[in-house]
């Protein structure tokens, strides 16, 4: 049970989190994709991906989690969440307003339909997911690395 | 009142080069200041843009999503808002100037150039927003940048520091979404020209009384207004000099006095209650401010002290109400950001030389930094009320207007105030810039040139701020924000009217 | 009615906690409560009696909803709440890796 021997948790965790973390990762992409049609949108879907890595970093210690995204990787998808974000809404100020939706709406209820909403929803979930996970990672982190900056 | 896509930018340029900064600073290590230049320099422009397009509309008015107001989020600039916009943006660009030099000797420069971008948008967004929540989530996005920044540093006292404004400003933010609450609850609305309209058409007091309170304790807490101050004399000086000169210049004034101006003047009209409240805690800010600055003898903090007295002669000049007192309180505002970001940006310049802040080991620095001994000089004359400065006119005009408005109580009491403010004034430049220079500090240098730009530009501004009163200037400038609070709740029966 | 006030109980139940406690990860928690409170105040206010859920889909009709904006905006509130306290609570173990210690008592070098 040596944390240098083995990081993570006991085998009962690992065997676990194998078997659920794809389907948590999945449920967030879930309700990412469905944010315009059901409760839900890129916040939750966002949380909820950010869930399943936090989970596989605390069964597996943070080796195997940074396998997944590591932190710089992190940084740099919540980067590009944010200018994608901006991007879709300074686009629509080219169509006329600033938000303005200027993809065709499609019809309700179906997956591909409300026109920039799914696109704005995956630019929110790659913000907070990757944010949420960095935050994670800075708080738990810290305190084995003082001299390192957030 | 004309529609104007321009709007959006003043928020969405900051954030870009926020978010682009924290992409592309790692790596690449000119782009962090190439960014924050640009993004400045290009919000200020729009500024002068919108400043045009002003004069010539008075109101401009944006719709995001093309959604019309009642139920869409609203962006409204009028004279007040321009105004606010100009000096926030002006400000900003001097102290990126700045930063150029003076963050250099921090690691990770972009993370700075990230959260300043950011502090930026939020006071960009707080200013120009015309929807009550909006309002609160900008208020929130230039909190929490300011926050970290305050801790950038990361020393023991930095820390400290920003763990009771984080505090402190989360109770404030939280005192205004429970007002925002409380009146969209009563309104159902939240767009603020509707809000208004629904209050006039006959809201009830009591709870538009509540909900006045809650946002005066809310904003007070942003503005450190008296009974809400304790955490500014502690962020301000532990902050890196060039967000000390952003704190105090312009994030107060823009998340504190103009969020007060903006829902008190325009949304809930103002009553001789409200005006009666304000003038008391102005004055009490003005006191307190500044017999606690006179003990002082941390250069910065003493700034800092300073600072709440000044924004107490600001709400004075609201609180005055005639039009005189509110171009007087708008000219001071404008006076006060441009002097007290030149004095600290001059502290910081004293702390880049010395290593220190503490008056007492300090002396003769005038021989060695002659340019930001004079820089300083100039600010601290204009924070004083030494004639030729604008300093002087902005003051003497509040003085004026309370005198005709008939509240010589309050006259008196900002003339006594002022001497005190020369007093402590005298005390800084006495023991920083002129006696003898100790051995110690012989061989100090003056500071990079970016800093000496900045810093000069500033002071030619704080001498050259009093022809702003000049009648020809003074209606491009101060007139058409001053008509926005004798407007009142006009301006939402306008904005209204327009959109029906 | 009865739901009002209990909000706003935790509110002050919140503010106290930050006003009398000396822990800094109380005072945090205690800023947590009221935010919280608020929220739910926001939320609170959104029913209408017999309201139901504001969700559209095929198989209801628009009719009696809930007031949906409330929820949308206390959604915002909650991220604004999550980040400010991810901050302090950062700021939080900072003080304690320089202090040593979560006592406010012992954390003051300034004052003045």
């Amino acid at each position: 049970m040596s944390r240098e021997r083995d990081p993570g948790m006991s085998l009962i965790v690992k065997t676990i989190t194998r078997l659920t973390v794809g389907l948590i990762l999945l449920f967030g992409i879930y309700l990412l994709l469905h944010g315009h049609l059901t409760p839900g949108g890129g916040f939750a879907g966002g949380v909820i991906i950010a869930l399943s890595l936090v989970h596989v970093m605390l069964a597996f210690g943070k080796d195997k989690a940074f396998e997944v995204l590591s932190v710089s990787g992190a940084k740099a998808l919540e980067g590009i969440g944010a200018l994608l974000f901006l991007a879709v809404a300074l686009l629509g100020l080219a169509w006329g307003a600033f938000f303005l939706n200027f993809v065709p709406k499609g019809e309700v209820f179906e997956l591909f339909s409300a026109g920039t909403i799914p696109v704005s929803n995956i630019a929110i979930a790659c913000k907070v997911g990757a944010g949420l996970f960095s935050i994670f990672v800075a708080l738990v982190i810290m305190k084995h690395e003082p001299t390192e900056k957030e | 009142m004309i529609h104007n896509d321009l709007i959006p930018l003043m928020v969405g340029v900051p954030l870009a080069g926020a978010f682009l900064n924290a992409l592309l600073g790692r790596k690449l290590k000119g782009v962090p200041d190439l960014l924050g230049i640009l993004c400045t320099m290009g919000t200020l422009f729009l500024g002068f843009v919108m400043l045009r397009l002003v004069n010539a509309h008075h109101v401009l008015l944006f719709e995001v999503g093309n959604w019309p107001p009642p139920i869409g989020i609203a962006m409204v600039v009028d004279g007040l808002t321009v105004f606010m916009l100009l000096t926030v943006n002006l400000i900003a660009f001097l102290v990126v100037l700045y930063s150029t030099n003076y963050m250099s000797r921090y690691t990770q420069k972009w993370q700075f150039y990230s959260l300043f971008m950011l502090m930026l948008a939020g006071m960009n967004g707080v200013i120009v927003t015309g929807d009550i929540f909006n309002l609160f989530v900008y208020l929130e996005i230039a909190a929490v940048a300011s926050y970290a920044l305050v801790a950038f540093g990361t020393e023991r006292q930095e820390l400290e520091a920003a763990f009771k404004y984080a505090v402190m400003g989360s109770l404030g933010s939280m005192f205004v979404l429970l007002g925002v609450v409380w009146m969209y609850a009563h309104t159902s609305t939240l767009n603020m020209a509707d809000m208004a309209m629904v209050l006039r058409d006959g809201g009830s007091g009591e709870i538009v009384l509540l909900a006045s309170v809650l946002f005066l304790v809310g904003f007070g807490l942003k503005a450190a207004l008296v009974p809400f101050h304790a955490w500014l004399p502690d962020a301000h000086p532990s902050a890196p000099a060039p967000i000390s000169a952003m704190l105090s210049g312009v994030l107060i004034k823009a998340l504190g006095v103009y969020a007060i101006c903006r829902l008190f003047y325009s949304v809930f009209g103002i009553t001789w209650e409200l005006s009666t409240i304000l003038l008391t805690l102005g004055t009490v800010s003005m006191c307190v401010g500044v017999l606690l600055a006179l003990k002082q003898w941390d250069m910065k903090r003493l700034l800092a002290y300073s600072s709440i007295s000044q924004v107490g002669y600001i709400m004075i000049g609201i609180g005055i109400g005639t039009p005189l007192g509110i171009l007087a309180a708008l000219f001071h505002l404008f006076n006060h950001s441009v002097f007290k970001s030149l004095l600290f940006l001059g502290s910081g310049a004293v702390e880049y030389a010395t290593g220190t802040r503490d008056l007492r080991k300090m002396g003769g620095l005038a021989r060695r930094m002659p340019l930001t001994a004079g820089t300083s000089m100039a600010g601290s004359m204009s924070l004083a009320g030494i004639p030729p400065f604008a300093g002087f006119w902005s003051k003497l005009l509040i003085v004026v207007a309370a005198v005709q408005a008939g509240l010589y109580g309050y006259a008196i009491i900002a003339i006594v105030a002022s001497i005190l403010t020369l007093a402590y004034v005298m005390k800084m430049m006495r023991y920083g810039f002129l006696g003898n220079l100790p051995e110690r500090l012989k061989g100090i240098k003056d500071v990079p040139a970016m800093m000496k730009l900045s810093m000069s530009l500033l002071a030619l501004i704080c001498i050259a701020g009093g022809l702003l009163l000049l009648p020809q200037v003074r209606e491009l400038f101060l007139t058409d924000a001053s008509k926005t609070f004798k407007a009142g709740t006009e301006l939402a029966f306008r904005i209204m009217s327009e959109v029906r | 009615m009865a739901v009002y006030v209990l909000c706003m109980v935790l509110f002050c139940v919140g503010i106290y906690a930050v006003v009398s406690k000396r822990n800094l990860i109380r005072i945090i928690i205690g800023i947590m409560i009221s935010e919280n409170a608020v929220n739910l105040f926001f939320i609170a206010t959104a029913y209408r009696i017999g309201g139901r859920s504001p969700i559209f889909s095929p198989l209801t009709d628009v009719q009696n909803m809930v007031d949906p904006l409330p929820h949308a905006l206390v959604l915002t509130a909650i991220v604004i709440g999550l980040a400010t306290t991810a901050l302090m609570v950062a700021l939080a173990m900072r003080l304690h890796e320089k202090y040593g210690t979560f006592d406010i008592a012992q954390i003051r070098e300034l004052r003045g």
